[in-house]
C-alpha cells in the first residue's frame, strides 16, 4: 500500500488527544514478543525525541513558528511517552542496551542496503560495523556481570561476534565529519534516512549518558562512559551529512514526512496486533502534522512542498535480519577508518585522531577488558565449562 | 496476572529459531577471534584499581548529644561502638518502613483475587496482619533510635545499601504481570533476611547493654518469624496446588 503524502489528510491536530490511561498501555513482553518489535519500540521511541528536540530548537531560533510548534511538539511528546512506556520493567538497562545495539545494526544495515547514493550509504556501513563491535562488547558485560545471554534479546536474528573494535573507534572530532548530501540534488530517501539514523544514534548516547552512572560495577561505568563517547561521535557523523543550508521549515516539512515513514515501516511489519494498532494511529497523527507543516511551508516561503517531498512515502523500512549484509560488510570494511570527511585505511589516519586515541586509552581500554577472551555461546560463556566437563 | 507458569511462545531460548541460531552459533565460533584463558584478568585489574581508592557509601550520622545520650541511656555502652549499632538500627527501620510499602502492594493484589488472578490461600486479612506489625516494628526501632538521641529519619550506610539490594524485589511485587506466587517469593526472600537481621540486631542490643531494647527486639523476632512461617506455608500451598492440578490435567 503507497501512502500519499498529499491527499492523505491524516488526523486533525486537536483530535490527537490522550489519557494517562492511553498513555501508559500494558507493555510488551521480554520473552514473548518478537525481538523486532522492541526493535520498532526503540526507534521509535528515538524518532520521536529527535522530533521533539529538533522543534524546540526551531522554537528558540524563530518567532513565527514558536506556536504552531509548541502544539505540535506536545502531541510528539506524548507519542513518546506511550511507545517508550511499551518496554516492560523487567529489561535490566544492559538488556535494553542489548536492544538499541540490536536497533543500530538491524536498522543500519537494512538503510544502508536502500541507501541511493554511494558515500551515504558508506557512511552507513562505517557507523555499523562499531555498532555491531558495540553489541559484542554489551554481551560480554552482561554474561560477566548479570550472568546473562544476550541472545534471550536479540532472538538469533543477530550475531554477536567482534567488528570494528570500540578501542580504535575513538577518532579526533574533525575525523568524524562527513560530507552533508546536497538538498537541491539529493534523493528524498536519502533525506529521510540520515534522519532516521541520526534520531536513532542520538537517543542511545542519551540513553547511556543516563544509565551510565547508575551501575555501580566500575567496569560498567567505564564501558558506558566509552561507548556513550563513539554515539557522540556518531551523532556527529550522522548529523554531518545533513545539508545545513536547508531551510528552518524545509527540515520540519522532512521531520514529519520521516516520522510518517517510519510509523508506516513498523505498521506494515508488525505482528502484535495491539502494537500495530499504535503505530497506525501515529501514522495518522503525523499526516495531520506533515498537513499543517506544508501550509506554514506555503505561507512563509511560498513554496510547493512537493519540491522537498515525494510524492508517495518510501518502501517501508525492513525489520528482518541483516546477518548477510553485516558479515560480508564486517569481512570487507573492518579495517576502514575516517580521515576528515573520506574513509581511508587504518595506516592512513590523521595524526590528531592517532593522538586522540592515544590519549584516552593510555590508562588502559574498558571495552578490551569487558571483552578479553569472550566468545558468545548459547546461555552464556559459562556452559562452556559444563561443555568441558561432560 | 495469571498463572504463574503457562506454555507459550516464549521466543528467547535458541530452539526457538533453528536456522538463525545455527548460523548464529557457527558465526560466533568461526568469526570470534580464539583467545587463551577465560578474560576475567583485564576486568578484576579495572576492579582492583577501584576497589583500592573507593570511599564508602557514606557516614552514620552522629548528633552532638549522641556519645552522652548512648551513656545515659545505656550504663554499659562506654567503650562501645554505638556507630555500628546505630548503622544497624537504620538499617532495620528501613527495612520495616519498606516492608509496610511491600505489604500494602501485594494487598491490592490480594482484594482482585479472582479465577483468573488466584492468590491461593493468602487472605488480605492476614496480609493486612503482617503490615501492621512491620508498621510496629518501624515505630518500635524509631523510638529505640530516638532514645538513643538518633535521628531516626537519617538513612544510614547499611539502611542505603539494603535500600539498593531491595530494588529487584520492589519491582517484582509492583508488576501487575507478576503472579501471587511470584510475589510470595519475594516476601519469603524479604522474611529470610528479616528473621536473620532481627537476630543480630538483638545480639547487638545485647552486646551495648540496652536491656529494654533486646527484649522489644526479641518480641519483634518472634513475630517475624509467624511472618516467615505464614509465607512460607501460602508458597507451599499454591506451587503444590498448582502442581497438582496441572498433574490431574494430564491424567
Amino acid at each position: 500500500m503507497a501512502v500519499k503524502l498529499f491527499d492523505n489528510r491524516g488526523i486533525a491536530l486537536e483530535e490527537q488527544i490522550f489519557t494517562w490511561r492511553d498513555l501508559v498501555q500494558k507493555p510488551i513482553s521480554k520473552l514473548d514478543d518478537d525481538a523486532f518489535t522492541r526493535v520498532r519500540i526503540i526507534l521509535m521511541n528515538g524518532i520521536e525525541q529527535q522530533a521533539n528536540r529538533f522543534q524546540h530548537l526551531c522554537a528558540q531560533m524563530n518567532r513565527e513558528l514558536r506556536e504552531p510548534l509548541a502544539r505540535i511538539r506536545r502531541v510528539e511528546h506524548h507519542q513518546q511517552t506511550m511507545i517508550n512506556w511499551l518496554l516492560s520493567g523487567d529489561h535490566s538497562p544492559i538488556e535494553t542496551t542489548i536492544g538499541y545495539e540490536q536497533v543500530a545494526i538491524e536498522v543500519t544495515a537494512a538503510i544502508a542496503q536502500q541507501e541511493p547514493d554511494e558515500y551515504l550509504a558508506q557512511v552507513y556501513r562505517f557507523g555499523l560495523l562499531e555498532d555491531f563491535d558495540h553489541l559484542y562488547r554489551y554481551s560480554a558485560l552482561l554474561d560477566r556481570l548479570e550472568g546473562k545471554d544476550a541472545n534471550n534479546i536479540l532472538q538469533s536474528y543477530t550475531d554477536v561476534i567482534p567488528g570494528r573494535p570500540t578501542s580504535i573507534e575513538h577518532r579526533h572530532p574533525l575525523d568524524d565529519i562527513r560530507e552533508p548530501y546536497d538538498r537541491a540534488a539529493a534523493d528524498p530517501i536519502s533525506k529521510l534516512n540520515a534522519l532516521t539514523i541520526m534520531s536513532g544514534e542520538y537517543q542511545t548516547r542519551d540513553y547511556y549518558m543516563n544509565i551510565g552512572p547508575t551501575f555501580t560495577d566500575p567496569v560498567a561505568r567505564q564501558l558506558y562512559a566509552e561507548i556513550a563517547s563513539i554515539e557522540e561521535q556518531h551523532v556527529t557523523q550522522y548529523g554531518s551529512i545533513i545539508d545545513p543550508d536547508e531551510t528552518l521549515l524545509e527540515k520540519w516539512l522532512l521531520y514529519e514526512a520521516n516520522e510518517a515513514w517510519n510509523y508506516y515501516s513498523c505498521m506494515e511489519t508488525e505482528p502484535n496486533p495491539r502494537i500495530k494498532a499504535i503505530w497506525e494511529r501515529f501514522l495518522e497523527y503525523e499526516l495531520g502534522h506533515l498537513r499543517i507543516v506544508s501550509e506554514l511551508f506555503k505561507q512563509h516561503e511560498k513554496r510547493d512542498p512537493a519540491e522537498v517531498l515525494p510524492e508517495t512515502l518510501p518502501d517501508p523500512i525492513p525489520y528482518e535480519s541483516q546477518r548477510d549484509f553485516v558479515r560480508e560488510t564486517l569481512q570487507q570494511e573492518v579495517d576502514l577508518s575516517a580521515a576528515r570527511t573520506e574513509f581511508v585505511s587504518r595506516a592512513e589516519e590523521t595524526e590528531e585522531t592517532r593522538k586522540y586515541r592515544q590519549t584516552l586509552n593510555s590508562e588502559g581500554s574498558p571495552s578490551d577488558a569487558v571483552a578479553a577472551g569472550y566468545r558468545w555461546r548459547p546461555g552464556t560463556e559459562l556452559t562452556k565449562d559444563q561443555a568441558q566437563a561432560a | 496476572m495469571a498463572k504463574a507458569a503457562e506454555l507459550g511462545k516464549n521466543r528467547t531460548g535458541i530452539d526457538m529459531s533453528p536456522m538463525h541460531s545455527e548460523r548464529m552459533i557457527s558465526g560466533a565460533k568461526e568469526l570470534t577471534p580464539a583467545s587463551s584463558g577465560d578474560g576475567l584478568e583485564a576486568i578484576a585489574e579495572i576492579d582492583r584499581q577501584y576497589l583500592v581508592e573507593a570511599d564508602p557509601v557514606g557516614s552514620v550520622p552522629m548528633p552532638g548529644t549522641l556519645r552522652g545520650a548512648l551513656k545515659t541511656g545505656a550504663k554499659k555502652a562506654t567503650g562501645k561502638n554505638p556507630e555500628l549499632f546505630l548503622n544497624k538500627l537504620g538499617q532495620r527501620l528501613a527495612f520495616e518502613r519498606s516492608g509496610v510499602r511491600l505489604y500494602e502492594s501485594v494487598i491490592t493484589r490480594a482484594e482482585i483475587a479472582d479465577q483468573m488472578h488466584p492468590a491461593g490461600p493468602v487472605t488480605t486479612d492476614e496480609l493486612q496482619h503482617i503490615r501492621d506489625e512491620e508498621m510496629q516494628h518501624f515505630r518500635l526501632v524509631s523510638d529505640v533510635m530516638e532514645s538513643l538521641g538518633a535521628d531516626p529519619t537519617a538513612e544510614t550506610p547499611d539502611a542505603d545499601v539494603i535500600g539498593v539490594a531491595s530494588m529487584g524485589i520492589q519491582k517484582v511485587l509492583n508488576d501487575p504481570r507478576t503472579t501471587m506466587a511470584q510475589c510470595l517469593e519475594m516476601l519469603l526472600t524479604l522474611e529470610l533476611t528479616d528473621n536473620a537481621a532481627w537476630e543480630l540486631l538483638i545480639r547487638l542490643a545485647d552486646e551495648m547493654g540496652l536491656k529494654d531494647a533486646s527484649e522489644q527486639f526479641q518480641r519483634a523476632l518472634e513475630q517475624e518469624k509467624e511472618h516467615l512461617m505464614t509465607v512460607r506455608s501460602w508458597l507451599e500451598e499454591m506451587l503444590m496446588a498448582d502442581a497438582r492440578r496441572g498433574a490431574e490435567a494430564r491424567h
